[in-house]
C-alpha cells in the first residue's frame, strides 16, 4: 500500500480546469519535488494535499484512508510556506507549540517536543524572540521546526528557499537534505527552481499547465525527459534542441542537418531503435545536453559511440570550471561544455565530440521523446 | 597650492533659501494661529477676564472656582461617561462588522459605504435627524405606541440621567463607520499564508481571531483609541445640534461649558482654564502617540 | 510579501454565513434608518407630522418643505430660507479648499524633497495643530478678528479655516511625496530645473489622487463646521450649518418638522454628493488623517 496516494485528481476553479488528471503515488520515505514554472499548478497541487483547497474530482489517501473533505488539522501534515507565515504576536516558543496546542496535548508534552525539535535545529537560544527580530534563515528553521514538533506523516514544503539570498539557499538545501535523512519522513516539495528539484529529490513531478508531464527519477528525469518540455525545463544550461532529418543508409541511421559553415553534416547512431527507424525520412528533434558535446580530449572515456563534427565557435564563456562554448548546429545556437583549458577562441573552425549514448530524440508534432 | 573656496552664485543661494521661505508662511500662521493663541489662552486663565481680556494677574484662582463649579463636575462626569461608552461601542461594532465584512461578503462594495456615509454628514445634520429619532412624543416611542405597543417608553432625551446616552447613541451612529474601516484595512493587511498556516495548526475560526488575528490588529486599535477620544473630546456640535445641552446641564460637556461660560456668561478667564485643561487631557493622549509615530517614519 | 489579499482564508459554514448577511442588513438598516426617515418627512405637508407616525410614507408627496427650508423659512429674524447661507458657505469654503491645498501641497513637498535640520521637529508642530480643541484659540481668534476688522466676515472665516486646515493638507502631501522617488527631483535639479519648476512640472502632475483627497477632506470639514461658524461669523456672514442650526433650534411658534428635515438634507447634500461620487478618496482621506501612514 503506498504512504499517499493521488489518483485521477482534477481541480477546476468555476468550469476552468487548472489541474487535469494528476496521478502521482509516494512510497514512505521519498522525498517527491513538485517542480514547473509559475502557474503550473504545483502549488494548487501542494494546497489540496494539505487540504487547504478542495479537490474537484479523484481520490486523494495518506496510509490507505482518504483524505477528501478532511480538515487540514485533522490529516497529520505539516507545511512550511513560502513566506514562513510564523505568528508575528508570539515568541518562537510559542510558534513552535501552537499546533500541540491546539490538539490539546498537556504542557509537558509540549514543552518536551518542544526542547526536542530546538536542540535538532539548534535553535535552542531563539525560543524568547519573536519572529520580526529573527534572521531570514532563523526564520526558516522556526518554520520548520514548527511543522516537526506535529510528528507528521508528510511534510509539505512551498517553495521554503525562494526568500533566501544564494548562499543561504545553497546552504539550507543541504539541512534539508540532511534532516530528510536523519527522519526518514515523507515529504513533497514545491518548487521552481530545478536545481533544488534534482539535488533533494528522490522522485521528482515535472509540471505544466496543470499536466505532470513526468514523473520520475532525477537521472530519469534528466537523462531520458519525457517531452520536449520537460528536456528544456530541467538542466542547466538547458538541452540543445535541434531539428535535424532522419536518413537510414544502408542499414545505418544518421541525422542529417547543416553546421555553421554552410555544409552538411551527418551525425550516426549506433543503435537506434526501432522507433526512430521509422522515422526515416522524416524531421525529429534531436536533444543534446551541453555537457555530451565538449572538445574530443574531453569526451566521456566510457563512451563507444563519440561522433565528431566541424562547426565555428560563436561565444565562449569561460566560467573557471569549465568553458562554456556557443555553436550553431541546424539554425540552433547550442551550447557546448569544454575543459576548462580547451583551446578554444571565437570564429574558430573546432571539431566537436558529441556522446551519442546521451542523445534523445523527440517527435516534432507531439513532441514526446521516441522512445 | 592653496584651495580656492567659491562663494555658492546668487542662484544657488536663492534656491537654498527656497525652500525654507516657501514653508515659512505656513510656519508663521502655524505658530500665531496655534500656538502663539494657546499661550495667550492660557494665560488668559490667570487673569480676571470677564467679558473681554483683561489682564489681571490672578494665579490659579480661575482654576480652583472652576473645579469648584457644580457645571463643570458635570461637564467631566458627562464627558466621562461619554466617552467611555463611545470608544467601547464604536471599537466593538467597528471590530465587528470589520470582521463580518471580512469573510468574503458579497454586498460589501454597498455595504461598507452605507456604514461609513454618516461620516460625510455635519454633526448637526446628525443632530437634528436623531433629536427626533429620541424626541418621545414624534420620534421612535410615538411611532411604538402608533403601532400598538403603548407601553414603550424611550424619552432618555428629556430625561436628566440618561440623555447623556442618546449623545453616545447619535456619536456611535456617526463614527463606527470609520472604526470598521480602520479594522478593515487592518484584518486585510494580515499576511493570509499565517492563516493558513493556523488553520493547519488545528486552529479554529474563534481560535484563529483570538489568538493570532486580534493581536495583530493592535495598532488598529490604538489608531482607533486616539481618533475616538479626541472627537470625544473636542464633541461640540452634535450635542448643541441634539439636546443643547440640556435637558438643563444634563450633557453639558467640557466643550459647551467653555463656549457657554466664555461668550455667554462673561467668565472669560474661567472659561480660558476650562479651555487649557480641555488641550492637556487632548495634549495628554496626542503627543505620546505623535512622538511615536514620528520617530518610526523617519 | 503576498499582496494584500481581498480574499481571506477564513472558512465559514452556511449556517454562519446567513447570521452574517443578516446582522450585517440590520446594521445598514440601523445606519440607513435616521436618514431615510428624514428624506421621508420632509416629503410631507405639516398636518401628517403632527400626530402622524413618522415611519409612515406620506399620504401626500409634497415639495412644499423643500421651497420653504431653501426661500422662505425663517432663519433668526429673516424669513429668507437657507439659500443665502447656502451661498455663504460655497464663498468660504472654495477659497479656503483651494489655499490650504496650495500649501499643504508646497508645505509637504518642502518637507519631503527639501529637507534640512530639525524638519521633522517642523512638521510634528504642525500636525499637533491638527489635533488641539478649538475652544482653545476661539478668545484670541475672536480678538485678532476684531482688531483686523474681519469680525464676522467670510474673509475671516476663509483665515480659520485655512490656518486650521493647514495641519491636515500638509500631513497628507508630506505623506504622499515622501514615497515618491527624491531620485527625479535631484534629476531634475541636474537638469537644471529650480524650486518651483520641479514643482509644477514633476510633483503636481503626479499628485492626482491627493489632491482630490485633500480637497474632499478640506471641504467636508470646513462645510460640516458649526464651531467656527457660530463663533465668528454674524448673521450675514454664516455658513450653512448655524443656519441650519439656527432653523431647528426655534424655540419660537410651530415647529414645522419637515422643513427642518428639508433644510437640513440641503445642508447635507453636498458632502453626501461628494462622498457618493468619490468616496474612494474620502475614506483614503481617512485613514490618512489617522497617521498610520
Amino acid at each position: 500500500m503506498s504512504f499517499l496516494k493521488i489518483e485521477n485528481v482534477t481541480k477546476s476553479y468555476g468550469s476552468t480546469e487548472v489541474l487535469h488528471q494528476v496521478d502521482i503515488t509516494v512510497e514512505e520515505g521519498e522525498f517527491l519535488v513538485l517542480v514547473g514554472p509559475s502557474g503550473c499548478g504545483k502549488s494548487t497541487l501542494l494546497n489540496m494535499i494539505a487540504g487547504l483547497e478542495d479537490i474537484t474530482s479523484g481520490e486523494f489517501s495518506i496510509k490507505g484512508a482518504s483524505m477528501n473533505g478532511v480538515h487540514p488539522s485533522q490529516r497529520n501534515i505539516a507545511m512550511v510556506f513560502q513566506s514562513y507565515a510564523l505568528y508575528p504576536n508570539m515568541t518562537v516558543a510559542q510558534n513552535i507549540t501552537f499546533g500541540l496546542e491546539m490538539h490539546d496535548v498537556p504542557k509537558p508534552e509540549r514543552e518536551a517536543a518542544l526542547k526536542k525539535v530546538s536542540e535538532m535545529l539548534q535553535i535552542e537560544q531563539l525560543l524568547k524572540r519573536k519572529p520580526g527580530q529573527l534572521s531570514g534563515g532563523q526564520r526558516q528553521r522556526v518554520a520548520m521546526g514548527r511543522a516537526l514538533v506535529r510528528n507528521p506523516d508528510v511534510f509539505l514544503f512551498d517553495e521554503p528557499l525562494s526568500n533566501l539570498d544564494a548562499k543561504l539557499r545553497v546552504d539550507m538545501r543541504t539541512e534539508i537534505k540532511k534532516l530528510h535523512q536523519k527522519l526518514g519522513t515523507t515529504i513533497v516539495y514545491v518548487t521552481h527552481d530545478q536545481i533544488e528539484a534534482m539535488t533533494l529529490s528522490t522522485r521528482i513531478a515535472v509540471m505544466n499547465n496543470g499536466y505532470v508531464q513526468q514523473l520520475g527519477t532525477p537521472k530519469e528525469i534528466y537523462d531520458t525527459p519525457a517531452n520536449l518540455f520537460v528536456a528544456s525545463f530541467m538542466g542547466s544550461p538547458s538541452m540543445n534542441l535541434i531539428p535535424v532529418q532522419v536518413v537510414v543508409e544502408e542499414g545505418n541511421l544518421f541525422v542529417e542537418t547543416e553546421n555553421d559553415l554552410g555544409a552538411d553534416i551527418r551525425i550516426r547512431f549506433a543503435n537506434p531503435s526501432a522507433n526512430l527507424s521509422s522515422y526515416a525520412g522524416r524531421n525529429v528533434i534531436l536533444g543534446v545536453r551541453p555537457e555530451a558535446i565538449t572538445d574530443p580530449e574531453g569526451a566521456d572515456r566510457n563512451s563507444n559511440n563519440i561522433e565528431i563534427i566541424k562547426n565555428v565557435i560563436g561565444v565562449t564563456e569561460p566560467a573557471g570550471s569549465d568553458t562554456y562554448v556557443t555553436s550553431a548546429i541546424g539554425g540552433v545556437e547550442c551550447i557546448a561544455r569544454m575543459r576548462a583549458d580547451a583551446d578554444v577562441r571565437t570564429g574558430q573552425e573546432f571539431e566537436f565530440a558529441i556522446n551519442m549514448d546521451k542523445v534523445v530524440s523527440f517527435d516534432p508534432e507531439s513532441e514526446k521523446r521516441i522512445v | 597650492m592653496s584651495k580656492t573656496i567659491t562663494q555658492p552664485d546668487f542662484k544657488t543661494r536663492l534656491q537654498n533659501i527656497l525652500p525654507k521661505l516657501v514653508l515659512s508662511p505656513s510656519l508663521a500662521l502655524i505658530l500665531v494661529f496655534v500656538y502663539g493663541f494657546i499661550a495667550f489662552t492660557i494665560y488668559l486663565s490667570f487673569t480676571d477676564s470677564r467679558m473681554l481680556p483683561t489682564f489681571g494677574w490672578v494665579g490659579l484662582d480661575n482654576y480652583v472656582t472652576l473645579f469648584k463649579l457644580r457645571h463643570w463636575s458635570t461637564a467631566i462626569n458627562n464627558l466621562a461617561v461619554f466617552a467611555t461608552l463611545y470608544i467601547l461601542i464604536c471599537t466593538i461594532i467597528g471590530l465587528a462588522l470589520a470582521i463580518f465584512l471580512d469573510q468574503k461578503i458579497r454586498f460589501e462594495g454597498v455595504l461598507r459605504p452605507i456604514y461609513l456615509y454618516p461620516m460625510a454628514l455635519s454633526f448637526i445634520v446628525t443632530g437634528t435627524a436623531w433629536k427626533w429619532f429620541l424626541d418621545p412624543g414624534i420620534g421612535l416611542e410615538n411611532t411604538m405606541h402608533l403601532w400598538g405597543w403603548e407601553s414603550f417608553t424611550f424619552d432618555w432625551i428629556k430625561n436628566r440621567e440618561y440623555a447623556i446616552y442618546t449623545v453616545v447613541i447619535a456619536a456611535v451612529w456617526q463614527t463606527s463607520g470609520f472604526v470598521m474601516a480602520m479594522f478593515l484595512a487592518g484584518l486585510r493587511g494580515i499576511d493570509n499564508e499565517i492563516l493558513k498556516a493556523a488553520q493547519m495548526d488545528g486552529a479554529g475560526n474563534f481560535n484563529l481571531y483570538r489568538r493570532i488575528i486580534i493581536p495583530q490588529l493592535r495598532p488598529a486599535f490604538l489608531s482607533a483609541f486616539v481618533i475616538l477620544s479626541h472627537l470625544a473630546i473636542k464633541s461640540y456640535d452634535l450635542i448643541i445640534a441634539l439636546t443643547g445641552g440640556g435637558p438643563g446641564r444634563a450633557t453639558e460637556v467640557p466643550a459647551t461649558f467653555m463656549y457657554s461660560y466664555t461668550f455667554t456668561r462673561n467668565q472669560m478667564g474661567i472659561g480660558a482654564s476650562s479651555a487649557v485643561i480641555m488641550l492637556m487631557t487632548i495634549a495628554a493622549i496626542m503627543i505620546p502617540y505623535l512622538y511615536a509615530e514620528l520617530r518610526e517614519k523617519k | 510579501m503576498a499582496a494584500i489579499p481581498t480574499d481571506t482564508a477564513i472558512r465559514t459554514s452556511n449556517a454562519t454565513r446567513f447570521f452574517l448577511y443578516l446582522l450585517l442588513l440590520v446594521f445598514a438598516l440601523f445606519y440607513l434608518l435616521p436618514f431615510a426617515i428624514m428624506v421621508l418627512n420632509s416629503l410631507k405637508p405639516l398636518s401628517e407630522i403632527q400626530g402622524g407616525n413618522m415611519m409612515d410614507l406620506p399620504d401626500v408627496w409634497t415639495l412644499e418643505p423643500w421651497f420653504s427650508a431653501w426661500s422662505t423659512a425663517q432663519i433668526g429674524v429673516q424669513p429668507t430660507g437657507l439659500k443665502p447661507y447656502f451661498w455663504n458657505s460655497i464663498k468660504m469654503v472654495v477659497p479656503a479648499v483651494v489655499i490650504s491645498t496650495v500649501l499643504g501641497a508646497l508645505n509637504g513637498y518642502v518637507l519631503t524633497k527639501w529637507r534640512f535640520r530639525g524638519d521633522t521637529i517642523l512638521f510634528g508642530l504642525m500636525l499637533f495643530a491638527c489635533f488641539i480643541p478649538f475652544q482653545i484659540v476661539l478668545i484670541p481668534m475672536a480678538r485678532l478678528l476684531g482688531l483686523a476688522g474681519l469680525a464676522g466676515s467670510t474673509p475671516g472665516l476663509v483665515l480659520v479655516h485655512v490656518v486650521y486646515g493647514l495641519g491636515f493638507t500638509t500631513l497628507y502631501f508630506r505623506n504622499y511625496y515622501q514615497v515618491f522617488p527624491t531620485e527625479l527631483v535631484r534629476a531634475a535639479q541636474i537638469d537644471g530645473a529650480g524650486f518651483f519648476r520641479i514643482f509644477w512640472r514633476i510633483m503636481l502632475p503626479s499628485s492626482g489622487p491627493i489632491i482630490v483627497v485633500s480637497v474632499i477632506w478640506q471641504f467636508t470639514n470646513i462645510w460640516n463646521d458649526f464651531l467656527f461658524g457660530a463663533s465668528f461669523a454674524d448673521l450675514d456672514s454664516q455658513p450653512m450649518t448655524v443656519a441650519l442650526n439656527n432653523l431647528v433650534s426655534t424655540s419660537t411658534g410651530v415647529k414645522e418638522y419637515n422643513v427642518h428635515f428639508a433644510g437640513a438634507i440641503i445642508a447635507a447634500l453636498p458632502t453626501l454628493l461628494v462622498y457618493i461620487v468619490a468616496g474612494r478618496y474620502f475614506v483614503r482621506g481617512l485613514m490618512a488623517g489617522s497617521v498610520k501612514g
